[in-house]
């Protein structure tokens, strides 16, 4: 029974402000329109260009449930196409990356296609003289995506023809990808080896709303970063001992709820935000010898000094991201159904930055969101229990009521207490918008 | 003191004994004390630093996770997970009588198992083995997964 499609007032009851209905996360009629609507409309992120460095790269993943191609074209560009040839639906690449040479060529009829789309040749092409080939979709090649943006490497692309601007998207939200960016020396970043893949059976939106969520470190992360600082309190070190890597990393999950309060969240419109205004639990790692000295070489005193203080946590973009620019870490959070995510967590180096920052990433990675991490695990159990839990019928709602204040403004910039549930509030204002802004009634009505 | 090559294919068998039993403390000390294990995330990965893995972990991190998996607070060891291996006879490939050290490598079946999942991982492991004080003792340990660049749900306990 389609209860939400083309109701947009259905749609905008499922979020009151400080609580949002359970369908969100488990209905399946949901999810499609998401697919439909939301990701179609949104900026979504595609591949880092590293991933496809030459000309003929290519790297196949997701925009949404969308299967696309991202390329480099024979004059440099990079181009998003959908990954399906206008013959049959074939998909034209299966493996996940690598190189076509100057053109596509579909494996079933062996129709042709240039690095941008454009059709190069049919066999027995005179089969389709006089049959209006030349004005079917067909005939024009593989489809481009709507848009395309190529921002300091990083690859997005909204799927819709028309919409929102990417500058009018992302607005202030881009400074944490200049920050992340700007920590290399050359001002530019390359993907370091595949990424981690971790199937959960849960909601997206549960993933990218834990992205900010605060309060629980200490509690879900107990097992692992709690016994962590546990164990090393126990090896009775001297006073003065410097951490080792690995609890570098670890105990900070432990600090206490004082420590998140202060840390603050800043939201921007459109539902991006980060944790980590002031400081975060990547503030206090060590300096590594002779990073300082080439940043200041690159930069400047002023500017260096700027670029590395800043120590934001984790910033969501909306919808499915996750950058940490302090270790150059990007988590991708894959819609595959309304109780289905594939999680992909990306590590970059820093051209001309030291390599020990690339190592003290990829520990990172693995030991906080690998399908073997001893945190991911905890993550994990909690959301899918979520996704059980709300099929009961007890109650209907989902609390997301922290720090909340009547009539928020999610259009304005706002910096708040860091444990505050307001960038959840802000990501579903703006899901409300991408979810209805093209069906046909506010369509109609903006028009 | 030497080493037969079936001492140092019964250590194999009793080492995947002691992870499939849960007998921690006895598996943690077969390790020499700068030893690491290592599941390579990637087909024939060379470097465990620079790029992600799995699992890249010295003898604390391998405490870590023991002391977890029976921590109070451990939800996602409520309930607990199961593990079974079943391995070929170990081939020994490096055997240096002079520095006590040698090399096996073992194919297997790993299986694990919570509450209604259970999953099949299909491991090549290559043991790097040392003889301290007349004790064979583990250097080294990589695991390398036959579909490592898939995406998986939890791993919790040691393939």
């Amino acid at each position: 029974m389609a209860r939400y499609s083309d109701n947009p007032a259905a749609i905008r009851d499922l979020f009151r402000g400080n609580e949002v209905h359970r369908d969100v996360y488990i209905d399946p009629e949901i999810y499609k329109l998401e697919m439909k609507h939301l990701f179609a409309n949104a900026w979504v992120f595609v591949g880092h260009e590293s991933q496809t460095p030459n000309k003929g790269d290519y790297f196949s993943t997701q925009v949404g449930d969308q299967p696309v191609i991202q390329v480099r074209h024979s004059d440099g560009e990079v181009h998003v196409l959908h990954n399906r040839c206008p013959h049959k639906g074939t998909k034209i690449v299966i493996d996940r990356a690598g190189n076509t040479g100057k053109f596509f060529r579909c494996p079933y009829h062996a129709w042709s296609f240039k690095t941008d789309g454009c059709l190069l040749a049919i066999p027995l092409k005179k089969g389709y003289e006089n049959t209006g080939f030349d004005k079917s979709d067909s005939g024009k090649g593989m489809k481009a995506v709507g848009e395309v943006r190529n921002y300091r490497g990083f690859i997005f692309c909204r799927l819709a023809e028309t919409g929102i601007s990417f500058e009018e998207y992302f607005d202030g939200s881009l400074s944490s990808i200049d920050n992340m960016v700007d920590r290399s020396p050359a001002g530019r970043l390359e993907v370091a080896g595949p990424p981690l893949r971790y199937m959960h059976h849960c909601n997206w939106k549960m993933l990218v709303e834990n992205q900010t969520d605060t309060c629980h470190p200490m509690v879900a992360h107990e097992s692992s970063a709690g016994t962590a600082v546990k164990l090393w309190e126990e090896l009775d070190m001297p006073e003065g001992t410097p951490l080792p890597p690995a609890m570098e990393i670890i105990a900070p999950f432990m600090s206490p709820y004082e420590f998140f309060e202060n840390m603050g969240i800043r939201t921007w419109p459109n539902g991006h935000g980060h944790t980590g205004v002031h400081h975060s639990i990547h503030s206090n790692y060590s300096a590594i010898p002779g990073y300082m000295e080439k940043m200041v070489e690159a930069y400047g005193e002023e500017k260096a000094k700027a670029i590395l203080g800043e120590n934001r946590h984790n910033t969501v973009y909306f919808p499915n991201i996750m950058i940490k620019g302090p270790i150059q870490q990007l988590r991708v959070f894959i819609p595959l159904a309304a109780d289905k995510t594939l999680v992909e967590s990306y590590i970059y180096r820093l051209v001309d930055g030291p390599e020990q920052l690339t190592a003290r990433t990829a520990m990172y990675n693995r030991m906080i969101n690998a399908p073997t991490s001893i945190v991911g695990h905890d993550d994990l159990e909690m959301y899918e229990r979520a996704q059980e839990g709300l099929q009961s019928d007890g109650m209907e709602w989902v609390n997301i009521q922290r720090l909340y204040q009547e009539d928020e403004d999610f259009s304005e910039e706002k910096v708040e207490n860091g444990t505050t549930e307001r960038q959840m509030r802000n990501q579903f204002d703006a899901w409300v918008k991408f979810m209805i802004s093209d069906m046909d009634d506010v369509r109609e009505a903006a028009e | 003191m030497s080493v037969s090559k079936d001492q140092l294919i019964d250590f194999i068998y009793e080492e995947v004994r002691m992870l499939d039993e849960g007998r921690y403390d006895e598996w943690l000390a077969l390790w020499l004390k700068d030893g690491h294990y290592w599941m390579p995330l990637d087909y024939n990965q060379t470097d465990p630093l620079n790029v992600t893995s799995l699992m890249y972990e010295d003898l604390f991190m391998l405490k870590l996770r023991v002391e977890r998996l029976n921590g109070a607070r451990t939800f996602s060891q409520k309930p607990k997970s199961r593990c079974h291996h079943v391995i070929q006879r170990p081939f020994v490939d490096e055997i240096d009588e002079a520095a006590g050290t040698f090399v096996t490598k073992t194919f297997m079946h790993y299986v694990e198992t919570r509450l209604d999942e259970q999953f099949l991982l299909a491991l090549t492991a290559r043991h790097e083995l040392a003889l301290v004080d007349g004790k064979l003792r583990i250097a080294n340990k990589r695991v390398d997964i036959l579909n490592c660049d898939a995406a998986f749900r939890n791993i919790q306990l040691l393939p």
